[in-house]
């Protein structure tokens, strides 16, 4: 499950005024066992503070204290609740259980569970012409008011898919969890962007944009329905076609099986061009349709 | 004197595209420094529900932040409504060393960003 709530706890390695440091190893043993979870955690030390503001409602402060004492303390401003607990000679296991108690039934995403895969544009080379809203058909990408291109659905992105990137003709999408560049945000060379702008992508291995391929396919596979009466037959071309995107490693095979119906592509596409036209209609110098 | 930065440390948790020699070095050697910082669990997992976290994040001053392509990790700031503000140093731990991100992090805050990352902070 993915969780949509704030970061139900802040967690600080309290280390400053009253408290004892933390030795060397355990304080990194304990911290990292803390961010391998997916917790966020501070570390406060007396020489220098952290400048960050609690946002949460519930602040837990993890130290060494004397005669292992964890002092109570209050939020003057009565808005965040803080917790402390006394972490001498536990071992990070032990932590992370005392953490996850505080917690509670508190929903909180974790590691290992589900991979944060959502492209990211890149406003700076970004032209805003609607390519990638076209192109997806996941309803991932939106309009701003102001008719801007964004990402609005996040959640509807299909894993380890860099499509849209790979058909933005300025490199401006970016998958952050993606190996290689520029799609996860490396420097876009000048061959880079030759190369997008040649559009090396499923276009050429399809003669055309691949939805536009499934909708020919879909039409032929109609024209043959009539004739034929042989959806068996529709089928094997469709998934011949896929086959090869996904052997030529653009697009991941269950992204291929999450594509709707051809019927369903075509109208999903008509929408997005639609949505796509009229976002540039809108925008200030737009040329009016003839 | 100009202020302190905050320093940032992505830990990437949620997929493994920063090496983890890496990404462990750096967090060892801020651990072993005697200054405060802040650690979040993976920016990508923030961003993606828009953490009100990184808004304050990106309010409070001037921050270093370790994690990946500035490009990106730009990306995700202004994507999750929180836009990094000016001089923002981001050091990427999946193509520098760590020992060159953590001389950039823990260098006093007057010291001049060394060319390489100059380049990566305004990108």
């Amino acid at each position: 499950m993915i969780t949509h709530t704030a970061r139900p706890l802040k967690v600080v390695l309290y280390e400053g005024n009253g408290a004892l440091p933390l030795p060397p190893e355990a304080r990194l043993k304990v911290m990292t066992a803390l961010l391998d979870k997916g917790y966020a955690v501070s570390r406060v030390t007396p020489t220098s503070v952290t400048a960050t503001p609690s946002d949460d409602h519930t602040l837990l402060l993890l130290g060494t204290f004397p005669q292992r004492q964890a002092p109570a303390l209050e939020d003057v401003t009565g808005r965040i609740q803080i917790e402390t607990r006394d972490i001498t000679d536990l071992d990070p296991e032990t932590v992370v259980a005392l953490v996850d108690k505080t917690r509670g039934d508190k929903p909180m995403n974790e590691p290992g569970k589900w991979k944060p895969w959502f492209p990211v544009i890149d406003y700076s080379r970004c032209t805003n012409c609607m390519q990638c809203l076209s192109f997806c058909l996941f309803d991932v990408y939106g309009v701003s008011e102001e008719n801007k291109i964004q990402v609005q659905n996040n959640d509807n992105c299909k894993t380890n898919c860099p499509a849209c990137s790979r058909v933005c003709p300025e490199v401006a999408i970016m998958f952050p969890k993606y190996q290689a560049g520029p799609i996860n945000g490396d420097d876009v060379s000048a061959a880079d962007h030759g190369r997008e702008k040649m559009k090396v992508d499923i276009s050429s291995l399809l003669g055309g944009d691949i939805y536009s391929a499934l909708k020919d396919r879909s039409a032929a596979a109609k024209s043959r329905f009539s004739k034929e009466r042989s959806p068996d037959k529709a089928l094997d071309e469709r998934k011949k076609c896929l086959t090869k995107l996904v052997s030529d490693g653009f697009i991941p095979m269950d992204v291929l099986a999450s594509l709707p119906s051809p019927d369903e592509i075509l109208r999903k596409a008509e929408v997005a061009k639609a949505r796509a036209a009229a976002a540039l209609a809108a925008q200030p110098g737009a040329q009016p349709a003839s | 004197m100009p202020e302190a930065p905050v320093l940032l440390y992505c830990r990437c948790a949620y997929a493994q595209v920063v090496p983890s020699g890496v990404k462990n070095a750096v967090l060892a050697q801020l651990c072993e420094s005697g200054t405060s910082f802040e650690t979040v669990s993976d920016l990508c997992e923030m961003a993606a529900h828009r953490d009100p976290r990184l808004q304050q994040l990106a309010q409070c001053g001037r921050l270093r932040i370790a994690a990946c392509y500035p490009r990106a990790v730009t990306g995700l700031f202004h994507q999750a409504g929180a836009p990094l503000p000016e001089g923002t140093e981001i050091l990427n731990m999946r193509s520098q060393t760590a020992e060159d991100i953590t001389q950039q992090m823990l260098r006093p805050a007057d010291a001049p960003l060394p060319a390489p990352a100059v380049a990566a902070a305004e990108a």
